[in-house]
């Protein structure tokens, strides 16, 4: 146990130092501070209606932003200490691969959510200082929904980074993945739904397995619960399920596929050779 | 004790070790050399574990070193080829050293100070940023305060001026009793006092196996 801590902890500290720390922190901490506060401090003063373009396009933003800061600085964890020699050296110490791979897991998944906490903590005191009642379930609702995003892309990272020999490689497959479920998928799924090809509930729930697109309905549920912003999708979703179990779905769905890919990820670097 | 029996790897169709058997016992000092490719970082990273061999076995006291990773790596002191670039600051790495693998860190600062390396001064400096010499330097030290019966050097000394070396051979030949040390080397003549088997290998095979 004292190695996995160990591990995390210095993972923890090496990228904390990194400059596209730095970087994330501040872009995507500001984002989600502007949202937070945009969403609670304005809703009251403009209405949802006046508000929904603002909310939908910093959620846009964050799916856009998250996924991919997540998997360009994840994805050469490994890889990339298998490519500089790090891995022959500090592997020479009697550490079980299970820590060592875990430890990174959990350093790498406190890096990436720090930023996403520190911004909701900023985005409540200047909501409470402004006078506005803070909105506390929406507060949670939504850190767990970002926990659940983050944790679902780390997964996939880490598995990326635990197949490929080199972290070119593996960054490529990063961004193959982040164009895939950012906009092929739409594109594909509207195209198909144009020539109604497939059934709509199935188009609908191809598109809900997405962790991204599931995200983008979750978030905007917590401001517009009927979800009227979506059309006839929304329809088709609180029709099927209770907004309730909609929700608990979008937080756990992610966070299962990440630890699922993550586990992948383990039992193959466990498998291959280590250097 | 390692026992290396029947060792075959091939990287895809590259063969780069080839069927090699060999055994070194304690005080065996062994100075491992060949032409660039021959397959020496292969057998080494084949005792460290690291590969998953096509065919054969390597044994260390009787473990695997894939299987029981943890015990077998408790005994094996290793400096690789070249000092890979860690970011961790000299602290971090000496944290990361000392609770993982039971290592005093005064011991490291004391093999650091007959290396002529001062640690105390650069403690908050990431190790990468250090010059070649220093790394090499430091990793020497860590490699002899970390008490193994197995010490495994794959070209150590490339970056290290001649009075390093020669500080380098003392502390060595000071610390190589009842051990295994496995040295690669392109420089007999330097380590003539200090080994007494000298290894051959080409195109992945065991060439000549002299002890003296
Ligand atoms: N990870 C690897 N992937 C592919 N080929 C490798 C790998 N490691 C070593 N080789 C090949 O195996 C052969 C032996 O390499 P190595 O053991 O590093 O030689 P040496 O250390 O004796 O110079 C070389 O032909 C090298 O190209
Ligand atoms: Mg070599």
């Amino acid at each position: 146990m004292k190695n996995l801590y160990l591990i995390a902890y210095l993972d923890l500290k090496e990228s904390i130092r990194a400059k596209w720390f730095l970087v994330y922190s501040l872009v995507f901490g500001g984002l989600i501070a502007l949202f937070f506060i945009a969403g609670v401090t304005e809703s009251q003063v403009m209405g949802f209606s006046g508000l929904s373009r603002l909310l939908l396009m910093y959620i846009q933003i964050t799916i856009v932003i998250l996924p991919i800061f997540i998997l360009i600085t994840t994805v050469r964890s490994i890889s990339g200490d298998r490519d500089n020699h790090i891995l022959e050296y500090m592997l020479s110490f009697p550490i079980s691969l299970k820590q060592y791979y875990w430890g990174k897991v959990i350093g790498r998944f406190i890096t990436v959510y720090i930023p996403v906490l520190f911004a909701m903590i900023i985005a409540i005191v200047y909501g409470s200082i402004k006078g506005s009642p803070i909105p506390w379930n929406i507060f949670f609702l939504y850190t767990g929904l970002l926990f659940s995003l983050s944790s679902a892309f780390l997964g996939i990272a880490f598995f990326i980074s635990s197949i490929v020999k080199s972290s070119e490689v593996a960054l490529g497959i990063a961004f193959f993945i982040w164009i895939f479920l950012l906009a092929f998928i739409d594109i594909a799924l509207i195209s198909l739904m144009m020539q109604q090809r497939l059934d709509e509930q199935l188009i609908i729930f191809i598109a809900m397995i997405n962790p991204m697109e599931l995200f983008r309905v979750a978030a905007i549920s917590l401001f517009d619960p009927e979800l009227t912003v979506m059309g006839p999708v929304a329809f088709y979703i609180l029709d099927s399920m209770s907004r309730a179990l909609f929700l608990f779905l979008s937080i756990i769905y992610p966070l299962a596929l990440g630890i699922f890919f993550a586990t992948i990820g383990f039992i193959i670097f466990k498998k291959k050779d280590l250097v | 004790m390692i026992n290396i029996e029947n060792l075959t790897k091939k990287f895809g169709t590259n063969i780069s070790l080839d069927n090699v058997s060999c055994d070194f016992n304690k005080n065996d000092s062994v100075a491992l050399m060949g032409a660039n490719g021959a397959g020496k970082t292969t057998l080494i990273r084949s005792i460290l574990g690291y590969y998953h061999p096509n065919s054969g076995k390597v044994l260390i006291d009787g473990l695997d070193p894939i299987k029981d990773r943890i015990k077998v790596l408790k005994n094996i002191s290793f400096v690789p080829q070249l000092p890979p670039p860690i970011k961790l600051s000299i602290e971090e790495l000496m944290q990361y050293i000392s609770i993982s693998a039971d290592v005093d860190k005064e011991l490291i600062k004391h093999y650091s100070d007959e290396m002529k390396l001062d640690i105390s001064a650069n403690l908050n400096k990431s190790f990468f940023k250090l010059s070649g010499g220093m790394k090499q330097k430091l990793l020497i030290a860590i490699s002899l305060a970390k008490k193994s019966s197995i010490i495994i050097y794959d070209e150590p000394t490339a970056n290290l001026d001649p009075k390093a070396r020669d500080d380098f051979y003392r502390l060595l030949k000071q610390n190589e009793d009842e051990k295994i040390l496995l040295f690669v080397t392109h420089r007999l003549e330097e380590v003539k006092n200090l080994v007494n088997r000298q290894i051959y290998m080409d195109m992945g095979k065991i060439v000549s196996d002299e002890k003296f």
